[in-house]
């Protein structure tokens, strides 16, 4: 039952998405301004409730986790990254990049045996390319589906109708994680192992960027619409898969800009 | 024989004249390192934060295109406005970007950037390629920055994009939304500019 909804509600954003997104424009060559905020005031509204969230419950837990040695913090943070490659090979092999699905692969395989389920990254030190990071969302942009409005979920933050939906992909069987915990019908793992997962990667990402977050809050005078830039310009970044910084800037706004 | 002294001295003259300019003129990536290695100086020698921050608005003054930098951010609104209020913008914009260019920088204390390299994107604009240093805290963070080379002799830096985020545009988009928000109205944003600035 919860997977017919779940299916129904894909396909109902999908369909909102699709309309959002064809208006004859290749999806890259949009800037982040160009990606309406259709649902603005609700935005806002959860926005506030999550930095409320984030004030009592995520930073200080954030600032206690950074007070752990770093070898535990640098190796908790490995395993999650190597988890999250469970997710990126699937997605690289759909955006048919499949030489890096082949060293992703290979990658997860030397980390999970050889560096005890991730804690070294034996594979790096082996000579292994930067890894990149994959979803659903992106497999979507890559196939040219438009971000549709902007979003923001409570607690998980900001997000687009497309990235939203490509979420909702996970728990329909494209997340091997979660199908090996939830649906593996063995004594070891729960789906209490997913959601402790998912709430370390969110409070190691909290502690990663807790001096730059509440340095761009001081310095923001709208601060919920300077997330919303960066967040829309580091997915426009991601889905372009270019390492190229002047692949993922718009010029034309500069051409302009003459002061004497 | 005549003619001939009168062409030896204009070659002369113009071969000076090409060599001040060629002495005048500096490359993108060398201009990026040597701003870089002045603000870290500044971060290091510099005892108070008050201090440092004052230190940190002279550089920016002297190596950051603000007034470039304030066009930019106003996006479609800069052809609304009349020439009053794009005055007092630019003043107001300034005093803006000077306190928040150095209260970021001031927390830093020591950062090491490497440039890396340079792509040249047209006659106006070079990219330059660098990298922040990790430390123990952080990992390496790439910094590229946007250099205006309509003047060789002058160049400013236009915008710093940060891991792929152009802090210009985050800029652009913020002021748009204060005015969107506020029924298209740029006072509200002269209104802003001011409280931050006197903060």
């Amino acid at each position: 039952m919860n997977k017919i909804l779940i299916t129904a509600l894909i396909s109902f954003m999908l369909a909102l998405n699709v309309s959002a997104g064809t208006d004859g424009e290749s999806n890259l060559s949009k800037k982040p301004e160009d990606v309406k905020d259709c649902f603005e005031s609700f935005n806002r509204a959860t926005f506030s409730l999550n930095q409320g969230l984030d004030k009592v419950i995520f930073k200080p837990i954030a600032k206690g986790y950074r007070k752990l040695p770093s070898p535990i913090r640098a190796g908790t943070s490995n395993v999650l990254v190597n988890f999250s490659t469970l997710i990126t090979v699937p997605n690289n092999i759909l955006q048919g990049e499949f030489k890096t699905a082949g060293v992703n692969t290979g990658r997860f395989a030397i980390n999970t045996t050889l560096g005890i389920l991730g804690i070294f990254n034996v594979a790096k030190k082996m000579g292994f390319s930067e890894y990149e990071k994959e979803d659903y969302g992106q497999t979507l942009g890559a196939w040219g589906v438009g971000e549709g409005c902007y979003l923001v979920l409570p607690v998980l933050g900001p997000s687009t109708v497309r990235d939203t939906t490509g979420s909702f992909v996970n728990i329909l069987g494209g997340d091997p994680w979660y199908n090996a915990s939830t649906h593996g019908n063995n004594e070891y793992l729960t789906k209490s192992d997913y959601i402790a997962t998912k709430v370390l990667s969110g409070i190691d990402f909290r502690a990663k960027n807790l001096d730059s977050f509440s340095n761009l809050e001081k310095n923001s005078m709208d601060f919920y619409a300077a997330v919303r830039s960066l967040y829309l310009q580091d997915r426009q970044k991601k889905i372009a898969n270019s390492k190229t910084i002047t692949n993922t800037q718009d010029d034309s706004d500069w051409e302009e800009i003459e002061t004497k | 024989m005549k003619s001939k002294k009168f062409l030896s001295l204009l070659v002369l003259i113009i071969v000076n004249i090409l060599n001040i300019n060629y002495s005048y003129s500096i490359q993108p990536d060398v201009f990026i390192q040597s701003t870089v290695n002045r603000t870290s100086e500044a971060l290091k020698n510099k005892s108070t934060k008050e201090q440092k921050i004052e230190e940190l608005k002279v550089i920016a003054s002297e190596t950051v295109d603000i007034r470039g930098i304030g066009l930019y951010a106003l996006g479609s609104y800069k052809k609304d406005i009349t020439k009053d209020q794009k005055q007092k913008y630019h003043l107001l914009f300034e005093q803006y970007f000077l306190k928040s260019f150095a209260s970021r920088l001031a927390e830093y204390s020591n950062p090491k950037i490497e440039v890396k390299s340079k792509k040249k994107l047209n006659k106006n604009y070079t990219m330059v390629e660098s990298v922040l240093i990790a430390t123990e805290k952080r990992p390496e963070i790439k910094i590229d920055w946007r250099v205006y080379t309509k003047d060789p002799n002058n160049l400013m830096i236009r915008d710093l994009i940060i891991e792929g985020l152009s802090l210009a545009r985050t800029q652009k988009e913020e002021f748009s939304s204060i005015i969107e928000s506020n029924n298209g109205d740029i006072n509200f944003l002269f209104k802003n500019l001011k409280e931050f600035s006197n903060k």
